[in-house]
């Protein structure tokens, strides 16, 4: 093979036409509320987990969104429901949680 | 005889629709549970988007319905439907037969106490939009400090909050905080300032303008995340707490003054009215209108009509346009009667 002097790095872009979906739909189908999350960033703000590890309910949401494997963050969630008492869509987060291990089984 | 109107709230809304009513021959009655006219706005600085005097508007709008009749510290007691109008009676032992009822009673400033993780009433430093308004305009407050190094807005509290009961956007605290926060740099140039945003939502006329204003002229920092707890610290400093949601992590910031913009919530009283008037109440809490695209300033029943933020959030000049608007449709209804 011909060496150009560089190396193609995977490429850095979401492409939404091939992205997997199917474990985000799984998770609304069990939790629908997780629909009305707004981004707005207050359970990560809150959370426990979040200063070490960087867990962010948002994130997990977004990145299952986005076909992202977000298991890493979910592994540090102690289930205390911080983010319950802050989330202003009054989203059951607890129990989004919980479903969440139900759509990786 | 002229015709009487009888208005209720003598916010700027209800003064304006006065004046249009007493230009066009009728005998406008304002009821106003204050001890003055003017409602929010009296108690404002400066308005947006010209940061006008907001005092010198209610004096204008006062000097313009000199003749109207006026009721301080009145409210409406009763309703009585009677055949053609109605009876309205008010706690003075007034009680006025009319055709038409303009029901202009505005808004309430969401109680930002409610929302506890705030700590408004509980730390040192933390007030609110009205407050820091009031500051503006003299009124001394001794939770602003005299040099504060650095000031947090926290937009959309108790809006767009379901747990607050209140999902609607109040439309006009994005440009207020914004506006407020080029007023605090003015008087405090060496203060970093903070606004904590969910979306900045600036669609007013010259309201993107104040936007790169405040990030090229006067520095502000725009931090897309909400707040979601303030505490403080040993040495009385408040500590927030966000996500920087853009860069996708955790933020904490030492504040010396937290600015809480507070949200638009119907006036409780205006359900009081809707009780006695049998009047629709909207899903958002808000008066119902006929409808809402030609129809915001009529109610379901005859005679009864609406203008200014008793049906939603509404900037000033929205709620003057809607007066002026309610004034003709009242017109025209009187003409037809
Ligand atoms: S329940 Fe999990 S995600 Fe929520 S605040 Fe606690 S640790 Fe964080
Ligand atoms: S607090 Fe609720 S609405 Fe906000 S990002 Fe988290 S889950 Fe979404
Ligand atoms: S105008 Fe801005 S601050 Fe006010 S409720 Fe809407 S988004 Fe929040």
């Amino acid at each position: 093979m011909t060496d150009f002097g560089f190396t193609l790095s995977r490429s850095a872009t979401v492409d939404l036409d091939r992205v997997d979906r199917s474990r985000y739909e799984r998770l609304v189908a069990l939790a629908p509320d997780a629909r009305i999350c707004m981004n707005c960033g207050s359970c990560g703000a809150t959370c426990t987990a979040a200063p070490f590890s960087g867990m962010s309910l948002r994130k997990v949401l977004l990145g299952l969104q986005r076909g992202q494997d977000v298991r890493p963050l979910l592994d540090s969630c102690m289930l205390c429901g911080k983010c319950t008492m802050v989330c202003p869509r009054g989203i059951n987060t607890r129990r989004l949680i919980l479903s969440l291990s139900k759509v990786y089984d | 005889m002229k015709e009487n109107v009888v208005i209720i709230g003598g916010g700027i809304a209800g003064m304006q629709a006065a004046r249009e009513l007493l230009l066009l021959g009728y005998n406008p009655m304002i009821v106003e549970q204050q001890d003055h006219l003017g409602g929010h706005v009296s108690r404002w600085h400066r308005l947006f988007p010209d940061l006008s005097s907001a005092q010198d508007l209610v004096r204008r709008l006062g000097e313009e319905i000199s003749e109207a009749n006026i009721f301080l510290e009145t409210k409406v007691s009763y309703i009585n439907r009677l055949s053609g109008g109605y009876l309205v009676m008010l706690t003075n032992g007034v009680s006025i037969p009319t055709k038409a009822i303009l029901v202009a009673s505005g808004f309430r400033l969401f109680d930002a106490s409610r929302k506890e993780e705030y700590g408004y009433g509980v730390y040192d430093h933390v007030i609110t939009n009205a407050d820091l308004e009031a500051w503006f305009g003299g009124a001394p407050d001794s939770r602003i400090p005299s040099s504060p190094r650095s000031i947090g807005f926290v937009h959309c509290v108790g809006s767009r909050d379901l747990k607050a009961g209140n999902s609607q956007c109040s439309k006009v605290c994005c440009m207020t905080a914004v506006k407020q926060a080029i007023e605090l740099k003015e008087r405090f140039p060496d203060a970093r300032v903070y606004c904590f945003y969910m979306d900045l939502r600036l669609f007013g006329k010259k309201y993107e303008d104040f936007y790169i204003n405040a990030q090229e002229q006067w520095e502000v920092n725009f931090i897309r995340g909400r707040v979601s707890e303030v505490g403080e610290t040993q040495d009385g400093q408040l500590q927030v707490k966000a996500e920087d949601t853009l860069v996708g992590k955790p933020l904490k910031l030492r504040l010396d003054l937290l600015v809480l913009m507070s949200g638009m919530l119907c006036n409780p009283d205006a359900a009081a009215i809707a009780r006695m008037a049998r009047l629709d109440v909207d899903s958002d809490g808000f008066l119902k209108s006929l409808d809402n695209l030609g129809g915001t300033t009529r109610s379901s029943r005859p005679g009864i009509f609406y203008a200014g933020a008793c049906t939603g959030t509404k900037t000033v000049p929205e709620a003057l346009a809607e007066a002026r608007s309610a004034a003709l449709d009242i017109h025209r209804y009187l003409q037809e009667a």
